[in-house]
């Protein structure tokens, strides 16, 4: 609850800020905070992904773009109203859509119905990996890594094309 | 930042035991939290570190943009080819009951190299989107 609290401030001092490095700096926080409360829902590896991703490479990156731009955010030339009637719409409809779902650690709730119990009950036998989280991510959903993995390469190869990381040597310097 | 003396001090201290927990991420996360992703996204937090105090000429030697585009290509390549391999030996795509005699060390075995192609195309992802930044010359102030 406190860290919900504290998330929520630092959504609202992100919200309110308008230095751009003060911002990068609370949504550094912010991941924290994040990581941290996935680690009181005992969702280890999520929050580890979060700290270092959400928290560490991307605060460096987005101080890096930072050193490229300006540090004020500017001053939108528009009011504020459509933008947040079109964000409250849309959390409420979400809200309205949680109420539908069980009660969180429900265990008669559908996600615990379906495949879970067979991770969890033959995991280790079949795939010799006592971490559940790795021997779904890597082998029961080898798939779906295949295509993040996918994705994360297509990210690189786009930044790669689109800006260069400075080799040497390049033969067409026409962009 | 490299006349920063305390600077350099912490990060030569630091930047070892990142990158070897990195490779405890990598290689533990069968036991414990971790995985592929996390150990290459802490690579890449190791190297860009080394970037930032000694400076991104330093690190463009360390790891020379050209070895970062092999990583990106090459950590999908791995993953893909642990898919082939399954093929290759009879099973279907990302079938791991086939790389090894036995079926549970197939898996392990598969998911070791699986793990290895994330590593190594997120490490290499990561850097290249850091070097693609930090490279650009500043442009002057548009006011």
């Amino acid at each position: 609850m406190v860290l919900l609290l504290l998330l929520a401030a630092v959504a609202l001092a992100i919200v309110g800020t308008r230095n751009l490095f003060a911002v990068v700096v609370l949504s550094s926080i912010y991941s924290f905070l994040m990581a941290t409360t996935l680690v009181v829902l005992d969702a280890v590896d999520v929050a580890m992904t979060e700290a270092s991703v959400g928290a560490g490479i991307s605060t460096v990156l987005l101080l890096g773009t930072l050193y490229l731009t300006r540090s004020e955010e500017a001053v939108p030339g528009h009011r504020p109203l459509l933008p947040l009637a079109v964000a409250v719409v849309t959390a409420g409809m979400l809200i309205y859509g949680t109420l539908g779902m069980p009660v969180f650690g429900d265990p008669t709730g559908p996600i615990h119905q379906h495949v879970a119990p067979r991770y969890i009950q033959d995991g280790v036998r079949e795939t010799g990996i006592p971490n559940i989280v790795t021997a779904v991510l890597a082998s029961y959903r080898g798939y779906d890594t295949l295509g993040e993995t996918t994705v994360i390469f297509t990210a690189g190869v786009g930044v790669i094309l689109l800006l260069g990381i400075g080799r040497r040597g390049r033969k067409g310097e026409d962009e | 930042m490299k006349g920063y003396l305390v600077l350099r001090v912490i990060a030569k201290l630091v930047i070892p035991f990142a990158l070897l927990f990195a490779l405890y991420v990598q290689f533990h996360g069968d036991f414990g939290p971790g995985g592929g992703f996390q150990a290459g996204v802490i690579i890449a937090a190791g190297v860009i570190f080394y970037a930032l105090i000694f400076g991104l000429a330093n690190a463009r030697k360390l790891v020379p943009p050209r070895l970062v585009e092999i990583l990106v290509a090459l950590g999908v390549v791995i993953y893909g080819g642990v898919g082939v391999l399954g093929i290759l030996l009879g099973g279907n795509y990302l079938d791991y009951f086939v790389l090894s005699s036995d079926p549970v060390h197939g898996q392990e075995r598969g998911v070791f190299w699986v793990e290895a192609g994330v590593c190594v195309t997120v490490a290499g992802v990561m850097l290249a989107i850091f070097y693609a930044f930090a490279g650009r010359p500043r442009r002057p102030d548009p006011e």
